[in-house]
């Protein structure tokens, strides 16, 4: 086993925290894990920023603001390695079902004349503040926007798989992706 | 309409296997094909209109909607955009009001592009109401268009300076030149029509005839180079009361027109060697597919096959002689390019949509209708004649140990005599630069064989074009120092496999729209070095399709990186790994920012 723990930095960007709650499925493994790994910025522990140079960065859901492509670029600089984990990481998920529509119709839609809005916002306002994100065009998957190295595919991916993954990199293992593990039905 | 629609059906006997006949005589008649129509043909043949709509939707040039009682079709091959095609594009909207890919507001004009029809040698071409128009400029393009909007006829509009040769027959009067810069010694060699059919009504069985093709070493001519000798005898063994034979006249790889050339000096040559082919392998049915781009010649050819009749060169009795029964067909196609294709072909001559079959069976054992089918190109079938009339010995003393006897290339591109060349094979790149008045030092690459064949540097430009060299079907496509590598040859030709790509396998279905992205993101400048490592790893799932379509489409881009390979690092050199260049992020915002500027 490695002397020196790898560091690793999760992060939920537009996503359901489902990627991050399967994660967490890993069960009593987590306690194997820590012994393997450090988690630096992640929701998990609750680290904002980064304090490290990390070695694996875990990417849960797309791109929907210019926040989340703010954070995405700082995962990039600061990790080695970058996993999109999940569906909307990869391709976009369930968000990117606006990208057919134009964002103002779903803005409208959201603030102004969905059913459970339509009669809470008399003035009919659409937030908009500079301190708030920004909504991009379209939803975009992690890659279209950095290198990704690796997809875990899933919604959300099982935890058997993210840990067989996890381990495999963190070890140099080959990475055991049984038939269970990988099917989607 | 609906006395025009029974017409039709009435006229082909209800037989739902001539659906392709059926569709473009209606859609000839009335313009397109409308849903009410789709009903009455559903009706009157007694299939599901979802039939109908599967084979109509399959092919580019059959419309669901109204396309202009004058519809262009402008040429996007890569030669037409070397020869002004942008300004010619431009000249056509201006003069119409209108962008390519709509309709006049009062349905008289409609503008659309097209692949390669097969004019490389007189481009910028277009097809207006299935007559070609060639070396068009924008001057005349806005002539055509003012003609137009005075009502003037198609045949009004094309005026009277036809081309040379049979395109002034009084059938065809199209506009086409032939440009036959050299006739060899086999395919533009002396000719009489019926000389060979005398010759084996007279002294040849049709054992005897393929052992002399077989010694002849004839291999194909449409590109898979398979040995023709063998094939026929295959046909003739196989099991079957009725065969067919097919002359393949479908000529969609971009960049050659040699067989457009053929049908229309030597359609006689042709008829002939099919009759021959049906003799040796006991066929009394022939069928000439024709792609839709050559449907000006049609009446034309049909007239010739008459003469043929009238001559006893077909019909009953051939050449005086009991039991020798034959006669030829002519099937268009409606646009794809994937129906030259063998198998695809003969799904489009029954009808169907234009996806070829899992083989085996070949279409030898079980083709067209699963009957025993030879499927051949329409050079192969004038070299048989040739060879059964002078004999192997003869045409074995021309050409090379793999490659006997001559081909006949489509010269295109820059250099200053593009057309046709009969050559005897063995000729070097270099050689046919020479012929067509390229100058060496002002040529970056030779595409080689069609988008399908390969980009060649300078460095191949001694390479020998035979079968145990660089094989071809006959095209090359010359390319000037001038000319932006990747995104006017390379993209080009992405776009053309993408939109021919039939959808059946997932890799060709899936990977010509991938790989014509990653070159439109590397023309753009936003390209990374990973991007062109992938396009190199990636083509190997490309052997997985199911047709040469597939198998090749790829080739593009990698035969170019193989000997470009400067020009695409050079075009990657400047951008991150890490970051995607093609995302920016205050364009990714616009939108959202404008919404409320806006209030
Ligand atoms: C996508 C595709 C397009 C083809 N287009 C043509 C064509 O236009 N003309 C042709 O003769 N053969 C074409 N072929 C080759 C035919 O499948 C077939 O091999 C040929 O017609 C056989 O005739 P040959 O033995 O005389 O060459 C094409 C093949 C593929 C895979
Ligand atoms: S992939 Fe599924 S589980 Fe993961 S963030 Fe997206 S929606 Fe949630
Ligand atoms: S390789 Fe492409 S064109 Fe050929 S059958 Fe498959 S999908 Fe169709
Ligand atoms: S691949 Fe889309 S639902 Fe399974």
């Amino acid at each position: 086993m490695t002397k020196k723990k790898k560091i690793i930095a999760t992060a939920s960007l537009a996503g359901c925290f489902g990627c991050h709650m399967s994660f967490l499925d890993i069960d009593e493994r987590i306690l194997n894990l820590i012994e393997l790994v450090e988690f630096n910025k992640s929701p998990i522990n609750d680290i904002k920023k980064f304090t490290k140079h990390c070695d694996i960065g875990i990417i849960e859901g797309g791109c929907c603001n210019d926040e989340n492509v703010h954070v995405l670029k700082e995962f990039r600089k600061n990790c080695d390695i970058l996993i999109s984990l999940g569906e909307c990481a990869i391709m976009g998920g369930l968000p990117a079902m606006r990208n057919g529509i134009p964002l103002k119709e779903c803005l409208e839609e959201a603030y102004i004349n969905g059913p459970t809005v339509k009669d809470v916002n008399p003035q009919k306002i659409i937030p908009f503040d500079p301190d708030i994100p920004k909504i991009l065009n379209k939803v975009y998957p992690c890659h279209e926007i950095v290198k990704i190295d690796y997809f875990l595919p899933g919604c959300p991916p099982r935890a058997d798989l993210i840990w067989n993954a996890l381990y495999a990199l963190v070890t140099g293992n080959e990475l055991l992706i049984p038939y269970e593990v990988f099917k989607y039905d | 309409m609906g006395n025009t629609i029974n017409a039709v059906i009435k006229k082909y006997n209800g037989d739902e296997t001539r659906l392709m006949d059926i569709l473009l005589d209606i859609q000839t008649e009335l313009g397109y094909i409308s849903d009410w129509t789709i009903e009455q043909i559903s009706k009157a043949l007694d299939i599901p209109a979802v039939e109908i709509i599967q084979t109509l939707s399959f092919y580019h040039f059959f419309h669901r909607e109204p396309k202009g009682k004058y519809t262009i079709y402008l040429n996007d091959s890569v030669v037409s955009n070397f020869n002004g095609k942008d300004e010619v594009k431009k000249a056509f909207e201006e003069e119409a009001g209108i962008k390519f890919g709509q309709v006049t507001p009062d349905g008289l004009i409609g503008l659309f592009e097209t692949s390669c029809i097969g004019m490389s040698d007189q481009e910028p071409a277009a097809l207006i109401n299935e007559q070609p128009f060639p070396s068009l400029t924008p001057e005349k393009a806005k002539k055509i268009i003012r003609m137009m909007k005075d009502g003037k006829s198609i045949e009004d509009i094309k005026g009277n300076k036809y081309g040379e040769g049979n395109n002034s027959h009084y059938l065809m009067r199209s506009l086409v030149n032939n440009n036959i810069q050299e006739r060899g010694p086999v395919i533009f060699s002396d000719y009489t029509p019926g000389e060979a059919i005398k010759k084996i009504v007279k002294e040849l069985s049709s054992t005897d005839i393929i052992e002399e093709i077989k010694k002849s070493y004839l291999r194909g001519r449409g590109g898979a180079g398979f040995p023709t000798g063998l094939k026929w005898e295959i046909a003739r063994k196989a099991q079957g009361d009725i065969k067919y034979i097919f002359c393949n006249a479908d000529e969609g790889e971009p960049g050659t027109f040699k067989d457009r050339v053929i049908l229309t000096e030597l359609p006689k040559l042709v008829f002939e060697g099919m009759v021959i082919a049906g003799y040796a392998v006991g066929a009394k049915y022939g069928i000439l597919y024709l792609r839709n781009e050559y449907r000006y010649m049609r009446d034309y050819l049909e007239h010739v096959l008459q003469e043929m009749r009238d001559d006893g060169l077909l019909g009953k009795f051939i050449g005086g002689k009991k039991g020798f029964d034959f006669d030829i067909r002519i099937q268009c196609g409606a646009g794809a390019y994937v129906c030259g294709e063998e198998s695809a072909l003969i799904e489009s001559a029954e009808g169907k949509r234009g996806e070829p079959r899992d083989r085996p069976p070949f279409p030898v054992e079980s083709g067209y209708l699963n009957k025993p089918t030879v499927v051949n190109n329409v050079e192969t079938f004038c070299t048989a004649v040739k060879i059964i009339l002078y004999g192997s010995e003869w045409y074995n003393r021309m050409g090379t140990k793999e490659s006997r006897g001559t081909k006949v290339l489509s010269v295109s591109g820059d250099c200053e005599r593009p057309g046709i060349y009969e050559v005897e094979w063995g000729f070097s790149v270099n050689d046919i630069l020479r012929k067509a008045g390229a100058k060496t030092h002002e040529i970056l690459a030779v595409q080689v064989g069609g988008p399908s064949g390969s980009c060649i540097s300078e460095k191949e430009f001694g390479r020998v074009l035979a079968y145990e060299d660089l094989a071809t079907g006959g095209s090359l496509i010359i390319i000037g120092k001038k000319r932006n590598l990747i995104k006017d040859v390379v993209l080009n030709f992405q776009h053309f496999f993408m939109e021919e790509s039939c959808g059946s396998c997932v890799p060709c279905r899936v990977l010509t729209v991938v790989y014509k992205k990653i070159i439109e993101k590397i023309v753009r400048g936003e390209g990374k070095s990973s991007d062109i490592e992938n396009l190199q790893k990636w083509s190997v799932y490309m052997k997985n399709n199911r047709c040469g379509l597939g198998q090749t489409a790829t080739n593009p881009t990698i035969t170019a990186i193989k000997n470009f390979k400067y020009l695409f690092d050079e075009s990657v050199k400047n951008n991150s790994e890490s970051f995607n260049t093609s995302f920016n992020e205050d364009e990714a915002v616009k939108e959202y920012i404008e919404i409320f500027n806006k209030k």
